[in-house]
C-alpha cells in the first residue's frame, strides 16, 4: 500500500536530503489521496493492511479446525462418511457416549493428578534452583543455561530416553534401585506405576520453564531488601519465608497458571511412553482423544473430537484465569 | 575469605546439581554408544568402555532423509511465521489497528488449545484439499504453534522502539513500508532471532501434526524417524538413541550460540507444548 503510494513521483520538496532518491520522496499524489480519504481513515486502513494477513491466517488456521473439530463432535461419523462429508448430525449423543464411557473417569483422574502433581513438583524444585542460582557463585551463569537442555530438547527424544532408562530389566533406574535394595518395578509395564512414570519424566522436562521464569522474578527484588533483613540477623530461611516468597508471589501466580495450561494439553510425552496404557492406567483425556481418532484401525472421530473438546473447555477456564491474574499484575 | 569458601561450595552443589539433571542426557549419549550385545548386560556400563558407532552408522543409513525433512519444515515454518508475525507485531505495537486488544487476547487463548484438537481439526481440512502426508501442509499445521507467540514477541519489542525513530524515518520521506521494512525490521533483529529460534526448535521437535498429517507420506520428519525406530526394532536401542543425539543438536547449537535469546523467549511468556 504505502509502495503504491511512493511510486507515483512527484516533484521534490525542497527538504528532502539530496541523496535520498526520487523514490524517497513524498509526493504530491500521496498528498492528494490523503486529502480525499482522510489522514485517520488512511492510518486504519494501512493499519489493518498489516494485520490482515494475520487475520485471514487465524481465521483458515485456527478458527476453522476449531470449527471442523466442534462439527466432528456433534456429527454420527464413520469412517465411510468422515470421507464423504455427509455424517448425519447428532447433538450431544457424542458427548453422551464418552461421559459414559468407562474410560472417562479414569482419563479424567489421571489428567487432574497428571497436571498438579507435576506442577506441584517442577514449581518447588523450580523455585529452590531459582533461590539457588541467586546466589551469584562461580560457573552459576554456565550452570543455570545447561539446566535448560530438558526443556529444548525434542519431546521425543526426551520420552525414548526414559522409556529406556524405565525399562524393567535393563533399565538404569532398576539399576539404581537396586542399590538401595529394592526390588525391580515394571515402570511402564505395571499399571501401579505406568502414570507415575510419566510424571516423573514430565517433571524433568518442566522444571527448567519453572526455573528460568522464577529466576527473573527474583532479579525483581531489591537486594537491600535482603541487606536489611541480614542486619537484623534474619536467617536465610526467614529471608525466604518473610522476602523472597511473598514478594514472587504474583510471578509464582503466572508460572503456576501457564504450567497448569501447558501440562494439561501434554500428549507426546505419555503417548510415546506408554500410549496410555498398560489398558487405561495412564491415559489422559488427551492421550484418549487421540487413542478414539487416530488410535485403532477404526477409528472413532466423533467421540475422539468430543473428549478434545472438553479438554479445551477445561483449559479455557484455567487460562481464563490466568489472564484475569495477568491483567490485574498489570494494572 | 570465608565467603569465597562459601561460594566454591556453591559452585560444587551447583556442578552435582547439574549432573544429576543432565543425567538422562548422558544416558542417552552412553546407550547411543553402547555395543548391541552389551545393551541388556547386568549391571549396565554406566561409562561407554568398549565405544561403538553401529547406532550412529544406522543413522546414516537410515535417518538422513528424515533429518533433511525435518530441515526443510524447520526452515519453512520460520519464513512463515516471520512472514505473518513482523508486520502484525509492527501494526499491533506501533500503527494501533481498531481492535487490538482484542487480537492479543485470541493470541493468547490461541496459545492454550491442545495440539491433539488442532491436529484433529487439521485431519479433517486437509483430508478434504488432499494435503494429508505433504511437507508443506506439516509446514502450515506447525506454524500455529509459533505464529501467536511470535505476534506477542515483535508486539512487546517493537513497543519499546523509539517513536521518534519512526518519525524520523517519515520526515525523510518513507512510508509505512519502508519505515517498516529498513528502519524497524533491522532495529528488531533480537526479536527476529528468538522468534526464528523457537520456530525452528518447535516445528524440529514437532511429533502431533508429523504423526497425524505426515504418518504415511514420502517425506516425513525426524521424530517420526525416531517414532518408527521405537515401534519396528524395539531392540536396536544404540540406534535409536543415536538418533535422538542427532535429533537434539539443533537444542545444543541454540544453547551454545544463542543462550540469552533463548532465556528471553521463555520469559517472554514463551511456552512450549
Amino acid at each position: 500500500m504505502a509502495v503504491s503510494l511512493r511510486a507515483r513521483g512527484g516533484p521534490p520538496r525542497p527538504a528532502a536530503k539530496p541523496h535520498s532518491g526520487a523514490a524517497r520522496r513524498p509526493d504530491r499524489g500521496a498528498v492528494q489521496r490523503g486529502a480525499r480519504l482522510s489522514p485517520a481513515l488512511r492510518r486504519r486502513l494501512t493499519a489493518l493492511a498489516y494485520v490482515l494477513p494475520l487475520l485471514v491466517y487465524l481465521a483458515a488456521f485456527y478458527l476453522y479446525p476449531l470449527y471442523r473439530n466442534l462439527d466432528l463432535s456433534l456429527r454420527d461419523y464413520t469412517v465411510r462418511s468422515f470421507v464423504a462429508g455427509d455424517a448425519p448430525f447428532s447433538g450431544w449423543a457424542n458427548f453422551r457416549k464418552v461421559l459414559d464411557d468407562p474410560t472417562f473417569g479414569p482419563a479424567m483422574r489421571h489428567t487432574m493428578v497428571f497436571t498438579f502433581v507435576s506442577i506441584a513438583f517442577q514449581y518447588v524444585i523450580g523455585l529452590a534452583l531459582a533461590v539457588f542460582f541467586n546466589r551469584h557463585f562461580r560457573l552459576a551463569p554456565t550452570l543455570r543455561a545447561l539446566f535448560l537442555i530438558p526443556w529444548l530438547l525434542p519431546l521425543i527424544v526426551s520420552a525414548s530416553t526414559w522409556s529406556w532408562m524405565f525399562n524393567s530389566e535393563s533399565g538404569v533406574v532398576n539399576y539404581f534401585l537396586h542399590f538401595l535394595g529394592v526390588g525391580p518395578v515394571g515402570w511402564l509395564t505395571s499399571p501401579d506405576w505406568a502414570l507415575t512414570s510419566v510424571i516423573v519424566a514430565n517433571i524433568w522436562i518442566g522444571i527448567p520453564f519453572n526455573l528460568v521464569i522464577l529466576y527473573s522474578g527474583l532479579q525483581n527484588i531489591p537486594a537491600e531488601l535482603y541487606e536489611a533483613a541480614a542486619l537484623d540477623g534474619a536467617s536465610a530461611w526467614q529471608q525466604f519465608r518473610r522476602i523472597t516468597f511473598p514478594l514472587l508471589r504474583p510471578v509464582s501466580a503466572i508460572t503456576l497458571l501457564l504450567g497448569l495450561v501447558y501440562t494439561l494439553k501434554v500428549f507426546d510425552l505419555i503417548w510415546i511412553m506408554t500410549k496410555g496404557g498398560p489398558g487405561d492406567s495412564s491415559s489422559t483425556l488427551a492421550t484418549w482423544s487421540y487413542q478414539l481418532g487416530f488410535g485403532t484401525l477404526l477409528p472413532k472421530f466423533g467421540p475422539g473430537a468430543a473428549v478434545g473438546n472438553i479438554l479445551i473447555l477445561i483449559a479455557l477456564v484455567f487460562g481464563l484465569l490466568y489472564i484475569r491474574v495477568q491483567r490485574r499484575q498489570e494494572a | 575469605m570465608k565467603s569465597r569458601s562459601r561460594s566454591r561450595r556453591h559452585t560444587v552443589v551447583g556442578l552435582v546439581l547439574t549432573a544429576l539433571m543432565l543425567f538422562p542426557v548422558y544416558w542417552m549419549l552412553n546407550v547411543s554408544l553402547t555395543p548391541q550385545q552389551d545393551m541388556r548386560k547386568d549391571p549396565p556400563d554406566l561409562f561407554p568402555l568398549h565405544p561403538t558407532f553401529e547406532g550412529y552408522r544406522a543413522v546414516l543409513d537410515d535417518q538422513l532423509p528424515y533429518l533433511g525433512t525435518s530441515l526443510l519444515i524447520g526452515l519453512g515454518t520460520v519464513a512463515l511465521t516471520l512472514l505473518l508475525a513482523a508486520p502484525a507485531g509492527y501494526s499491533l505495537a506501533k500503527l494501533r489497528p481498531r481492535g487490538g486488544g482484542a487480537l492479543g487476547l485470541i493470541l493468547l487463548v490461541a496459545q492454550m488449545i491442545p495440539g491433539i484438537v488442532m491436529a484433529m481439526g487439521f485431519y479433517g481440512i486437509f483430508l478434504d484439499l488432499g494435503l494429508l502426508n505433504s511437507w508443506w501442509g506439516l509446514i502450515i499445521a506447525d506454524s500455529t504453534i509459533a505464529v501467536p507467540f511470535g505476534v506477542m514477541i515483535f508486539t512487546a519489542f517493537m513497543s519499546g522502539i523509539p517513536g521518534e525513530l519512526i518519525a524520523a524515518s517519515r520526515i525523510d520521506g518513507a512510508g509505512t513500508f519502508r519505515t517498516f521494512w529498513s528502519v524497524v525490521l533491522p532495529v528488531s533483529r533480537n526479536a527476529l532471532v528468538t522468534v526464528s529460534l523457537f520456530t525452528f526448535l518447535w516445528a524440529w521437535s514437532d511429533f502431533v501434526f508429523a504423526n497425524t498429517l505426515d504418518g504415511g507420506g514420502d517425506l516425513r520428519p525426524i521424530t517420526l524417524g525416531i517414532y518408527k525406530y521405537i515401534g519396528n526394532n524395539n531392540q536396536e536401542w544404540n540406534a535409536i538413541m543415536a538418533t535422538a543425539v542427532v535429533a537434539s543438536v539443533p537444542a545444543a547449537v541454540l544453547l551454545v550460540l544463542a543462550q540469552r535469546y533463548v532465556a528471553a523467549g521463555v520469559t517472554a511468556g514463551a511456552v512450549k507444548d
